[in-house]
């Protein structure tokens, strides 16, 4: 919105641009802070225009689900049904009506499964005509745009794309049409599904990166490289750096893994203590550590063990690839150093030090070989920001290392950094980036002091690949952690199905009107009961058309499975990997299944209804129980009605006769 | 065929062998198998030669089986100290035959197996196994590696056989054979005194068996293949028994089975009552057979390991009291809480311990300045509490009082013996939990304030509502905030000693973290019952056991920072792992597969799956193919399907898997591409040859190809040898060193 970088763990930036456009279109400068639930929106907020889209998509979702059911060849009554359940779901009403991207999600999703409908039914009749491809196409641009929004729309992709390859399968072996003919319509499906979404999902982000140009909270989290390409923030500082280290440069070292911490490399007066609290002796001399804030003290100065000046020459020699160098602590022009001593908090490998000449008994050991990890040929220049490089230690070939553990206090908390055996293996923890870097000019220290402590400043700015940062950004999106701390709201998978659990949006801050993510019981336990049903007696006639007893006539159990497929499907998939994932669960994760499940309720009535009522007593009698079931759903609907649109101040007795389940947490106010 | 050549003379000089090695597997063959097998092979052997080619058969088994015992148990002695996790698993095997109690993240079976070994060939179980590098000294630790060294020595003619089985090819069993006896990581694997070997043992009998009852299918319900069938349950209950990855070649047996199944209930000649009787035959071999067995070879545990160990502390308090040596044990205390007794409390999750109190204030800016609870998980007097009615503060302990029961429900205040302050909470956040609220010890002799009044819970309510001594699970409710007693299981600080974090929390999820039981209980008005009667039933202590391991494999986290083994890094052979040695004075052993071997099997997974959908889309598209052609993609598509199954079924679920990884883990994975690489390379080599005109050239190519396979990895044995056998002497880099010019990976590190 402020164009300024952001990181989110839960989806990709196409939902969030979606709001931001509302916004943008309704006059939203952004200036309004998103940190209190329950805040005033103050006057300069267009609310109406931002939550429209989630609302807008949230009511297009309703005729959607009636044209599913009808081009999954079900009757008009049912998809009516189908369309009145998704109206007077409570909870998807809520969740569409606020700021929230749930409702967008399921919109992309029911419009990818319809669209493949729509398309696969043209199939039939006129292969390659304009709305085969006009339908083809949707379904790949609407599956980009699910997943573009969450993450967890791949699910839905996913099964779309299942669907269609099980079709393209049998194209395959249909004999009448030609080879040439099966390898276009091949093509044409690999295009729309596979090769569209792909380019959709890049131009998501290559506009997101356009877009958001500014440095913002998160910029911490990502590499340097990707931060001085930011406006602002590192870049500020870095901008106009010379490109090349040299011998004698000045330069601060970020670790690249950055876990637990992004910091940087550091060192200061203070030593090792003599014995630890185990009664492991250490070298005694200064500490060096990592350390997560800017500081002068993390300032290094590159040496050529050769020479004995420490500022750069003219013109400056470059460092490359293989080079021994000798690292200089900037403010107490000590040398970094590691030997045969076990670190402090990792003693299977050798702590780091500034070497002190006072312990005769341990000559010094501060020759470093520069290995650049990300080099393109061996004679590579290491270069500020870019250059990913390991420092390997001459004599006992260990690397340069954050170990990730928090030294004591007598380490100030900052982070340890050992040496560790290259031989082990690759590690990005291992692995450093020059961040700030300046050519040395002074020769004394006391200048020397002074100019570390004033800012680089330089010439040239470089900018990534948009290709490069595409790829770093999506890695750290999907690797990024989030605590999973418990939530007051938080609840598991399974309690989802049973709607054991709510999540209190709002409450008025002085009457008791709330909003509620609540979903509608009749519906919920309704929708569940089917899937069960249609479980049943999808085994049930599969057994026996496998014994040759065809209780179906063909067309009708080809579009039963099709329904199953996708409706239970979609349910499943959307629903069964929360079982594996680690992070906080909300009820709203479960949405998108819901409504699949939804879609299968009327589905499985209809059928119902036509195979297994014989006598059509019996019919009028199932209907008149389904009309009687719906109202019973409408009367929840009403009910609930206060929760979910938190228009209407309840009493206390009101709430409470509300409070059907123990474990849903409406707020009663005490008086 | 080329093996024909050796056959005559190894068939002579082996065969006083075959009954002391191969006797297991010559048996496996059986006469009828052997010549259905020879009827099939393509070509076609001359009536009179049938018996002579049925003995070169056997000949050629032994030849491989020999070859296979041969390379396992060469050098089997060095080093003579503790290699790796032989730490673990020798540790394991002693306290078998020591009957100490001890916990493990696996099942028990193969460290029983180990154990047994080690007890029949004379071991005494006095060695300590401390840390790796270990001598042995005068310990005999060769029954136990020789019994998993004759495991791993099995796989060999396994694959042999159930390649031969799938394909019908002896060029295709002979080249697996190959593959493996000359893969230097399954040859050191299989030496050492580990479960890998016990496991792929079973993996490898599992599917061996199901192949076998799979060819047996023209005769159901016949002796072989009850047999079979049956074998198949066992050694699958064998498999899980080892390790939970067993897991995966159940999976394996299961689709094969449901697969069957479809087929004979398709099959519209068998009335229902037949596809009925094989249903409940295969559930009865193969759900009801390995469960029983696996069942009972816990109850062999648990009956074996009587005695108190360092597994202890993992078991909740029940659990203890069956093991003598444990205070626990044959103790009696009395049954149900009073107030007025003196109780200690234990958290109900694994590793947390006991409810704790000291005379410790939290520090200056860490909530209130108060006492500290935490909870410590050793044993000591500063546990005890004594549990009080909250209103009144007289000694119940007094005889004129009436002894009364603690019910659910009731409010209770529970003092600290040592320093006589009660249990305390109230709205300051927790030090390191910030969400939650502190719990501190407050008040002076007993007397405090309203926030010392909790109510206690029972959440098992099956015993009625008074409070039993280690069986009740009970939470501790606080009145005044309404949050729950619990720990967080996070260490505080120095000021804390290291001790865990206790807090209220206000979510009221019921999760073990704020479930406690009572387990001292000192009441001298009570009458004392002996603890047996407490004593879990043994579905109880399996159940119990199980959630221990699952818990315990799940806390096997790697650290951020440390450099782990990913499932990719495997298939490739990226890193292999240091099984002794790291200097080069030292006697090095180093855990890698065989290049050659390994990426032959990684080049045949993709030409399988080229190779595999092209007939599988000629085939759908309606090509006709020629007969040769159509049985050879049938071998492929099917044989090569189960094996290309077990593959993906022993690989793929590592990615899933959020512990630790290791090297080895993938070896069971491995044993599968080997076959596939068997079974493709023969088809390719028979598909090149058939579309060559000429038979005469058509045969050359066919024999150059798979002699040249044959020899390559035989020679990239002879070259990589020493990893497997040991090295001394300089590292690689140095031309003096055995392997040198041999790091043909920058990642390999010997």
């Amino acid at each position: 919105m402020k164009r300024i970088f952001f990181l989110d763990g839960s989806g990709p930036p196409f939902g969030h641009m979606l709001l931001a456009l509302g916004g943008y279109l309704g006059g939203f400068d952004g200036n309004f802070l998103w940190n209190r639930i329950g805040a005033e929106y103050s006057s300069n907020v267009p609310v109406w225009s931002l939550r429209l889209l989630p609302a807008l998509t949230g009511a297009l979702s309703v005729p959607m689900a009636y044209q599913i059911l009808l081009e999954l060849g079900f009757s008009h009554c049912a998809a009516m049904g189908a369309a009145l359940l998704m109206l007077i779901e409570n909870a998807l009403i809520t969740q569409s009506r606020l700021m929230l991207l749930e409702s967008v999600l399921i919109f992309f999703n029911l419009l990818a499964v319809l669209s493949y409908l729509k398309f696969s039914n043209s199939q039939k009749q006129r292969p390659f005509s304009l709305s085969w491809w006009f339908w083809l196409m949707l379904t790949g641009v609407a599956c980009s745009c699910a997943v573009g929004v969450k993450y967890v729309g791949v699910f839905t992709y996913l099964l779309v794309l299942a669907v269609a390859s099980v079709h393209a399968w049998h194209l395959i072996g249909d004999r009448t049409l030609s080879h040439v003919r099966v390898l276009c319509h091949l093509l044409a499906r690999a295009a729309a599904l596979l090769v569209v979404p792909a380019l959709m999902y890049l131009l998501f982000f290559y506009v997101h990166l356009i877009l958001v140009y500014r440095s913002g909270p998160h910029d911490q989290v990502m590499s340097s490289a990707f931060q001085a390409s930011l406006e602002g923030g590192l870049a500020r500082i870095t901008q106009g750096q010379p490109l090349e280290v040299a011998y004698g440069s000045q330069v601060t070292l970020k670790n690249v893994f950055g876990k637990p911490v992004p910091c940087w490399l550091h060192s200061h007066q203070s030593t090792y203590p003599m014995i630890y609290e185990n009664g492991r002796g250490s070298s005694h001399q200064q500490q060096v550590t990592c350390y997560p804030f800017k500081d002068v003290n993390n300032w290094w100065i590159v040496k050529d063990p050769g020479r004995h000046q420490l500022v750069v020459g003219s013109p400056p020699r470059p460092v490359r690839h293989g080079d021994v160098v000798q690292l200089v602590h900037g403010m107490t022009t000590r040398f970094l150093n590691t030997h045969d001593v076990a670190a402090p908090l990792s003693p299977h490998s050798q702590e780091v030090s500034c070497y002190v000449d006072y312990n005769i008994s341990m000559p010094s050991q501060n020759l470093w070989r520069l290995d650049i990890v990300n080099r393109e040929s061996d004679a590579d220049v290491w270069k500020t920001i870019l250059s990913e490089v390991r420092l390997v230690h001459v004599n006992t070939s260990v690397a340069l290392k954050l170990s990730g553990a928090h030294l004591p206090d007598w380490g100030f908390r900052q982070l340890e950094v050992v040496g560790e055996k290259v031989s082990r293996g690759y590690h990005e923890s291992m692995v450093w980036n020059v961040e700030e870097h300046r050519y040395g000019k002074s020769q004394e220290q006391k200048e020397r002091e002074l100019e570390l402590h004033s800012p680089a400043q330089m010439d040239v700015s470089r900018n990534l690949s948009f290709m490069a940062r595409f790829l770093e950004l999506q890695w750290r999106m999907l690797t990024v952690k989030s605590d999973g701390s418990e939530h007051k709201y938080s609840s598991s998978p399974l309690d989802w199905v049973t709607l054991d659990t709510s999540i209190a949006y709002w409450l008025h801050p002085r009457t008791s009107a709330q909003i509620h993510l609540l979903g509608n019981v009749v519906i919920w336990a309704s929708a569940s009961l089917a899937t069960v049903v249609y479980a049943l007696l999808f085994l049930w006639y599969l057994l026996r058309r496998r014994r040759s007893i065809r209780d179906l006539p063909e067309d009708s159990w080809l579009r039963w499975v099709l329904a199953g497929a996708l409706c239970a499907g979609g349910w499943a998939v959307n629903y069964l990997p929360f079982f594996m994932m680690e992070k906080t669960l909300f009820l709203y994760h479960y949405l998108p299944a819901l409504t699949f499940q939804i879609l299968l309720l009327p589905a499985v009535l209809q059928h119902i209804s036509d195979h297994l009522c014989r006598s059509p007593p019996l019919r009028s009698l199932f209907s008149a129980l389904v009309v009687a079931w719906y109202s019973c759903a409408c009367h929840v609907f009403i009910t609930l009605r206060p929760l979910t649109y938190g228009d209407k101040s309840l009493s206390p007795s009101e709430l409470k006769a509300l409070r059907w389940k123990d474990s849903w947490d409406i707020l009663i106010r005490k008086y | 065929m080329p093996p024909a050549v050796g056959e005559g003379s190894a068939r002579s000089e082996l065969r006083p062998r075959r009954g002391r090695c191969g006797h297991q597997v010559t048996r496996a063959v059986g006469p009828d198998v052997a010549a259905a097998a020879a009827a099939r092979s393509p070509k076609r052997p001359a009536r009179g030669s049938r018996r002579f080619e049925a003995a070169g058969r056997w000949a050629l088994l032994a030849l491989v089986t020999l070859l296979s015992f041969a390379t396992r148990f060469h050098r089997l002695d060095e080093p003579p100290h503790i290699c790796w996790d032989e730490t673990h698993f020798g540790k394991m095997g002693s306290y078998y035959i020591n009957r100490t109690f001890f916990f493990d993240v696996h099942p028990p079976l193969g460290k029983m197996l180990i154990g047994l070994a080690g007890y029949l060939s004379g071991y005494d179980g006095t060695f300590l196994f401390q840390k790796p590098g270990d001598k042995y000294e005068h310990h005999n630790y060769m029954g136990m590696r020789g019994f998993c060294a004759f495991l791993g020595s099995l796989l060999v003619p396994f694959a042999y056989l159930i390649v031969l089985e799938l394909s019908k090819s002896l060029p295709a069993a002979l080249l697996t054979a190959a593959l493996l006896t000359f893969d230097t990581g399954c040859l050191t694997l299989s030496q050492y005194i580990l479960l890998d070997p016990i496991l792929m043992f079973f993996i490898m009998a599992a599917m061996l068996s199901m192949v076998k009852y799979n060819s047996c299918a023209n005769r159901p319900f016949s002796a072989p293949w009850w047999f079979w069938l049956s074998l198949t349950g066992i050694n699958l209950a064998g498999a899980l028994g080892v390790k939970f990855v067993g897991l995966f070649i159940i999976l394996q047996v299961g689709w094969n089975t449901i697969s069957d199944l479809w087929h004979l209930l398709g099959d519209l000649s068998l009335s229902v009552v037949t596809v009925g009787k094989h249903l409940t035959a295969r559930i009865l071999c193969l759900i009801v057979l390995p469960l029983t067995l696996y069942t009972a070879t816990y109850a062999v545990h648990f009956r074996v390991l009587n005695k108190s160990g360092p597994g202890d502390g993992f078991f909740s308090s029940a659990f203890q009291a069956r093991l003598s040596g444990n205070n626990l044990h044959n103790a009696s205390i009395p049954e149900h809480l009073a107030y007025g007794s003196v109780i200690t409390v234990k958290n109900l999750r694994m590793a947390i311990g006991y409810l704790h109190s000291h005379r410790h204030l939290y520090p200056e800016g860490i909530g209130a300045r108060q006492q500290q609870v935490t909870t410590y998980l050793h044993k000591d007097y500063n546990n005890l509490w004594i549990i009080k009615k909250h209103n009144t503060n007289a000694d119940p302990l007094d005889p004129s009082f009436p002894v009364e029961f603690v019910r659910h429900g009731d409010i209770i205040r529970l003092e600290h013996k040592e320093t006589s302050r009660n249990l305390h909470s109230h709205y300051h956040e927790a030090p390191l939990t910030r969400k939650h609220y502190q719990v501190t010890g407050y008040g002076i002799n007993g007397t405090g304030d309203s926030n010392d009044f909790w109510r206690i819970e029972v959440v098992n309510r099956r015993f009625g509502n008074r409070i039993r001594v280690l069986r009740s699970r009970i939470r501790l409710i606080h009145l005044v905030t309404g949050c729950v007693l619990g720990s967080s299981g996070k260490v505080l600080p120095k000021w804390g000693w290291e001790q865990l974090e206790v807090t209220c929390t206000p979510y009221l999820k019921e999760t073990l973290n704020s479930i406690w039981n009572v387990e001292d209980h000192i009441n001298p008005k009570l009458p004392n019952i002996s603890l047996d009667v407490l004593q879990p039933s043994f579905p109880e202590i399996l159940l119990e056991s199980h959630m221990v391991m699952i818990r315990g494999n799940n806390g096997l986290k790697p650290k951020d920072n440390e450099f782990t083994s990913k499932p990719w890094h495997w298939p490739i052979n990226y890193q292999g792992l240091r099984f002794s040695g790291i200097n080069d004075t030292d006697f090095r052993v180093y855990l890698l597969g065989n290049p050659v071997v390994w990426w032959l099997n990684l080049l045949s997974i993709a030409l399988y799956l080229l190779l595999g959908s092209i007939i599988a889309v000629a085939v759908q598209r309606g090509a006709r193919l020629p007969a040769e052609v159509e049985g050879l993609s049938q071998v492929l598509l099917q044989g090569g399907g189960q094996l290309l199954l077990g593959w993906m079924l022993h690989y793929f679920p590592f990615f899933l898997m959020g512990r630790i990884l290791y090297f080895h883990h993938y070896f069971p994975a491995m044993l599968f591409s080997s076959m596939l690489t068997g079974i493709l390379w023969d088809t390719l080599l028979r598909l090149c040859a058939w579309s060559l005109a000429s038979s005469s050239l058509a045969r050359g190519v066919y024999v150059v190809g798979l002699l040249s396979l044959l020899l390559g990895t035989a020679y990239s044995f002879y070259l990589f040898h020493p990893l497997a056998y040991g090295m001394v002497g300089p590292l690689a880099q140095d031309p003096r060193s055995p392997m040198a010019g041999l790091k043909w990976l920058e990642s390999w590190d010997f």
